[in-house]
């Protein structure tokens, strides 16, 4: 309609009319003003502010890849992106393993399932800052989960992960988990659902177990919510932030560092602003890579579908 | 029908009785099951409940995770009112106070300009307005840490540097891409000629969208409120970088109050002070989880 209705309204006479058919574009200006300052000018600011000599202060002397350079030398960095890899690694598959496992639990047409529901999802509602200081508490030795253990008998019973360089990052990824598989459930479970009913009853007339119309049946034809939840978490993932401050802030030492937590420590702790800058543009490239490949993707299915008509 | 292979013969009786067995042991794993993870869902959160209600020497004593053996409320007014963050002493009040001014007028109007802007990119189209949607659809993956630096400069420069109308600012502009997918990916599902007729019958841009479109939007702006309510009260990296001191909101506040590391843990009012930044998104969950829900699975699969 919306190109053919303007022409039908152009025979209106009178300034008012004229202007009246401008008023969706008027209404709508500031939105896309904003809009572009927040995705163009923004991104190209900081992007101009990676390649100056800013330190303390935003300045603005040309200094080319240096920030870049020095960036990738920097050991501390070399451990937020091996922890963003290693995070995403777990964190991604074993909260859509989880949330799979739950969907298909629910699937079963159980009683009260939206008290389950309701039980699993909670923690989507409140903030990374309260689940991690929360879990921050239960990791901790002298009064949590070890304690706990401890004091019922098994008394050489560790779990420390918080205070161990090493293991800490399991810490975030165990809570990270919690955290988010009812996200994925709730996804996987509207997908198990929009399978067809038809294929399901046929499959079992032909006398298949339940098992194997799951696995021959409804969990191919979700392939596509498999790819859309990786791709959710995976993005999430990147923009790990909240969770490592509150569960470990960074620690024990720098064993924690995520790519997001150095771009506020390097800009706001250390004031090297140009290096942070540099660092908050590689969080955009990481994201680039994941969500271009998949958006050209989900086009190229839309115009295979729409193809096929 | 159990009962008619019981009387026809033995063979099936025994059968269906092996049959009946299986579906029982399936339903005893899958009920165990669903109890085991609603455990470990619900512990956290009993956790911290059941602490704000406890005396700080029965924790040191019995651990965090424990039953309550004493019950005092005492933890509740004194995260509220008089525990120290940051060298003031006045409580979360204030920090949960700064959160409810950012987040209402944030919500309200992110909400409203989205669905204008819904509005006009589905019933209103002009050439360009699918390349404008899709410059708005980026806005939904930007990485805060894109933004820091310009936002600090920005609001620096008008005067909102540390305020909460800063905030509000910053999450009506950061909420705008995802209040505006959302009102338009509904809208387009309202039938054009619904549109069509109304113009024929005279009526305008804004009459059209009093009489025709909100009546029927408040399902998708139910999920569009509880969406940006919920994101922006949980938010944390703007509220930290762009205010301090007494102008945070509270997960800022909250941090602060975790990380004051050097002093003897005060469990049972850092329990309440969670609970208290937790309550509101975790009421809108529990009233409206519905249409949390939907916006959850909507704004993750496009």
């Amino acid at each position: 309609m919306s190109s053919a209705g303007y022409t039908a309204m152009a025979g209106g006479t009178g300034l008012w009319e004229k202007l009246k058919r401008w008023v969706p574009i008027f209404v709508i200006t500031p939105s896309i003003i904003a809009s572009f300052v927040y995705v163009f000018v923004f991104a190209g600011w900081t992007l101009y502010i990676s390649l100056s000599d800013s330190t303390l202060l935003p300045t603005y002397g040309f200094k080319g890849l240096e920030n870049y350079f020095s960036l990738w030398a920097n050991r501390r960095w070399g451990v937020a992106y091996s922890n963003l890899f290693f995070f995403s690694t777990f964190y991604v598959l074993a909260a859509m393993a989880v949330g799979l496992v739950l969907a298909l639990l629910l699937d079963q047409k159980i009683r009260a399932e939206s008290f389950w529901r309701t039980m699993y999802m909670y923690p989507l509602a409140v903030s990374f800052i309260v689940t991690g200081t929360v879990w921050q508490w239960l990791y901790n030795p002298t009064g949590g989960i070890q304690f706990l253990v401890n004091s019922l008998g098994w008394t050489d019973f560790q779990f420390a992960l918080t205070s161990d360089r090493k293991n800490a990052i399991w810490a975030i990824i165990l809570t990270g988990i919690w955290q988010s598989a009812g996200f994925t459930m709730a996804l996987f479970l509207a997908g198990l659902r929009s399978v067809d009913g038809d294929i399901i009853k046929a499959a079992s007339i032909d006398g298949a177990s339940t098992f194997r119309i799951y696995r021959k049946v409804i969990l191919p034809s979700i392939t596509p919510i498999f790819l859309a939840v990786a791709v959710v978490q995976l993005q999430a993932a990147i923009k790990t932030f909240d969770l490592a401050v509150a569960l470990t802030n960074s620690g024990p030492g720098i064993s924690t560092t995520f790519p997001a937590t150095y771009v506020y420590d390097l800009m706001f702790q250390r004031g090297q602003i140009g290096e942070g800058a540099a660092a908050a543009m590689m969080i955009l490239a990481a994201l680039a890579v994941v969500l271009v490949p998949y958006s050209l993707y989900l086009a190229w299915r839309r115009r295979r579908e729409s193809g096929r008509g | 029908m159990a009962e008619a292979t019981l009387n026809s013969s033995g063979v099936v009786d025994h059968e269906a009785s092996v049959a009946s067995r299986r579906r029982l042991i399936s339903r005893i794993v899958i009920y165990g099951l669903l109890s085991g993870f609603a455990l470990i869902y619900l512990i956290p959160l009993c956790v911290v409940v059941f602490n704000s209600f406890r005396t700080l020497p029965e924790i040191s004593a019995h651990g965090l995770i424990a039953f309550p053996q004493s019950f005092r409320l005492d933890a509740w007014p004194q995260a509220w009112s008089d525990f120290c963050i940051g060298g003031q002493c006045e409580g979360i009040q204030r920090y949960f106070w700064n959160s409810v001014a950012m987040v209402v007028p944030a919500t309200i109007i992110s909400t409203a300009l989205g669905a204008i802007n819904g509005y006009v990119l589905s019933k209103w189209k002009f050439p360009g307005s699918d390349i404008v949607f899709g410059m708005m659809l980026l806005g939904v993956f930007m990485p805060g840490q894109i933004a820091l630096l310009p936002w600090a400069f920005i609001l620096g420069k008008i005067g909102l540097a540390n305020s909460v109308y800063g905030l509000i600012l910053v999450h009506c502009i950061q909420g705008l891409s995802f209040t505006t997918l959302f009102c338009r990916n509904y809208f387009v599902g309202i039938p054009d000629d619904l549109v069509k007729a109304a113009r024929i019958d005279g009526a305008g841009f804004w009459r059209i969208f009093y009489k025709i479109i909100l009546p029927i939007s408040p399902p998708i702006l139910i999920v569009t409120v509880i969406w940006q309510f919920t994101g922006i009260w949980n938010e944390y990296l703007f509220g930290v970088v762009l205010n301090s001191g007494a102008n945070q909101p509270i997960t800022s506040a909250l941090v602060a109050l975790s990380l004051n590391g050097t002093t003897v843990r005060t469990y049972d009012v850092m329990s309440a002070a969670v609970l208290i930044g937790a309550l509101p998104p975790l009421l809108v969950y529990f009233f409206g989880g519905k249409y949390f829900v939907r916006g959850l699975t909507q704004g993750a699969i496009k």
